[in-house]
């Protein structure tokens, strides 16, 4: 009895949450690696794009809210996304054309498009909280819980509750489909295959006529498709802040950096990698060492959640010490 | 004498404020097989890009088929019906053969399947392999992806720099007899080579270039032939 409560424990506080938490990265680091494999530049502006794109999708939401369109259950927020998404890749489209496509035109080096991010980063920071502000806002409307504690443990009897939100349901859900879509539109798809032509060799994609011009619209909105899911996702788990989405940053780096700049397959893994590693080492392990007969001193928590974004540094640099290319052979940085 | 297929006369230009090419010349007919040979830095990389439209062309001019194409890009002359496949760097090598040769018809709008199954009767090696990446291949077999790829267009005149650069002798070989097959189908082929002797075995035309311009111009046999050419160029 005692091992099933350990196990349910682990699966309440580490798996389910970790899990949730490397979807919501592995969305983000999908974006940044897709840009990287196209553009050729870390895109910083990424975070921001997150939070503008949330933004957006929490004003959307509002205003469904407000004629009275809900989706029971389900958060209206997800009703809101397609919207939010469009009109966040417009924004992104306009960087580009502003921005980006200048020095793609004069062929400047990947670090300078890097600082040009910087910039459209800051710029995106404060348009975001000029639009709806710096404070917390929760967005998740509808149900709360897929399974309760107090369920959970009245079906199974065991002491340890267990509770699956809705909104970790959902973005794991949501996540496996944005995954397969991708990949299968990268597989599958003329335009997907030209994608990854371009990103594998660019001017023999040129000389095959693939338009570069196209590719890289395509690449951009897909990415920001990807970031503003993912920065919703992160909102309606743990509600919505600009500042958290810059923080964010940091881990969704580490993330397709492990799996490897470039491969969409690597940044997935990673996410997980990069999640699992931030919730093992940050959760006190004393509860279950106690299921398990051990009676430790102390908390057995090795990293106190404030210094969580430690893990993703440390990760970083093994990786780029040991394994440049990451996990999966994606380019070295 | 009616124009060759393809005629770039003449050809003027390099990459900064020194020319490379001093009035080079080169022609191919229908279903030819021309070969350009030469020391290293005569230009013969470069004389083939100009052909290709990669390199601003100060003087000279360039027509394929009678027309004037001097000054078309890279990517509209790909349209005229120029197939290229670049000495290094000229596979997609994250992608699968199959999708290589897919890109290589990525302007067709028409099906490309009887074109893709040609390809794949040409070369049965890269056949055997078509969902493997072409990146996991080996020298010769990239190299055969490489042309596959160039093929899909259904080109007239296929120019290949170095095609044999970096493989054993016997890969050597049977690419040079897989190009003999490509130009008995009547396609033209301009060709870049460093193993200048096996290269005019099988030209029909040959010029060796030195610095930027002819210096001789014949058929490959009569070149290899030719004592002065033999002496300064093969070695003996």
């Amino acid at each position: 009895m005692d091992i099933l409560n350990a196990l349910v424990a682990i699966l309440n506080f580490v798996v389910i949450p970790a899990a949730s938490y490397g979807a919501q990265l592995a969305l983000g680091a999908l974006g940044v690696t897709l840009i990287y494999g196209i553009l050729r530049f870390s895109n910083f502006a990424h975070g921001d794009t997150m939070a503008f794109g949330t933004a957006l999708v929490i004003l959307v939401t509002w205003g469904l809210q407000a004629i009275g369109i809900d989706l029971g259950p389900v958060p209206t927020a997800l009703l809101a996304l397609p919207i939010g998404i469009a009109l966040c890749s417009v924004f992104v489209l306009g960087t580009d054309r502003t921005v980006y496509r200048f020095y793609r035109r004069k062929r400047s080096d990947p670090i300078i498009l890097v600082m040009a991010s910087v910039g459209v980063m800051f710029i995106m920071n404060g348009l975001t909280r000029l639009v709806i502000g710096v404070d917390e806002i929760r967005f998740d409307d509808g149900a709360r819980f897929l399974v309760s504690v107090q369920q959970f443990r009245a079906w199974t009897g065991l002491s340890e509750g267990l509770s699956l939100r809705v909104s970790q349901a959902i973005t794991l859900a949501v996540t496996a489909l944005a995954c397969w879509a991708l990949f299968r539109f990268l597989s599958r798809s003329r335009a997907g295959k030209a994608m990854r032509a371009y990103s594998d060799n660019e001017d023999l994609a040129l000389l095959s006529g693939i338009d570069p011009e196209r590719v890289v619209r395509l690449t951009w909105i897909i990415a920001t498709a990807l970031a503003v899911t993912a920065g919703t996702l992160y909102g309606l788990d743990k509600s919505f802040k600009a500042f958290n989405y810059f923080q964010i940053l940091l881990p969704i780096f580490a993330a397709a950096i492990v799996g490897g700049l470039g491969n969409p397959l690597g940044a997935v893994a990673g996410g997980f990698i990069v999640a699992f590693s931030e919730v093992a080492v940050t959760y006190p392990w004393k509860k279950i060492a106690n299921y398990l007969g051990f009676q430790p001193e102390g908390l057995l928590q090795l990293l106190s959640t404030e210094y969580k974004f430690a893990v993703s540094f440390v990760i970083l640099i093994v990786v780029l010490l040991f394994r440049p290319t990451g996990l999966f052979r994606g380019k070295s940085v | 004498m009616t124009e060759p297929y393809l005629s770039a006369t003449d050809m003027h230009g390099g990459y900064g404020k020194a020319d490379i090419l001093n009035g080079c010349t080169l022609t191919v007919d229908k279903g030819q097989i021309a070969v350009i040979v030469g020391p290293n830095g005569a230009g013969k990389s470069t004389a083939m890009k100009a052909v290709f439209g990669m390199l601003n062309l100060r003087e000279g001019r360039v027509t394929l088929g009678g027309e004037d194409i001097t000054a078309l890009t890279p990517q509209e002359r790909v349209r005229k019906g120029m197939g290229f496949v670049p000495q290094t760097h000229n596979i997609f090598p994250t992608m699968t053969v199959e999708e290589n040769l897919e890109m290589g018809a990525f302007i067709r709008e028409d099906d490309f399947r009887d074109t893709m199954a040609q390809v794949y009767e040409l070369f049965p090696a890269v056949a055997d392999k078509r969902k493997q990446n072409a990146g996991e291949l080996s020298g010769g077999q990239r190299q055969q992806v490489a042309v596959g790829r160039a093929l899909m267009t259904k080109p007239s005149l296929l120019m290949l720099d170095e095609p044999t650069a970096g493989v054993s002798p016997i890969v050597m070989d049977e690419l040079f007899d897989r190009i003999i097959e490509v130009a008995r189908t009547g396609i033209s082929i301009l060709m870049v080579e460093q193993n200048a002797r096996q290269a005019l075995e099988i030209a029909d035309i040959g010029y060796v270039l030195v610095q930027g311009a002819n210096r001789y111009t014949d058929s490959g046999q009569a070149l290899l032939a030719d004592p002065e050419v033999r002496r300064t160029f093969l070695g003996g």
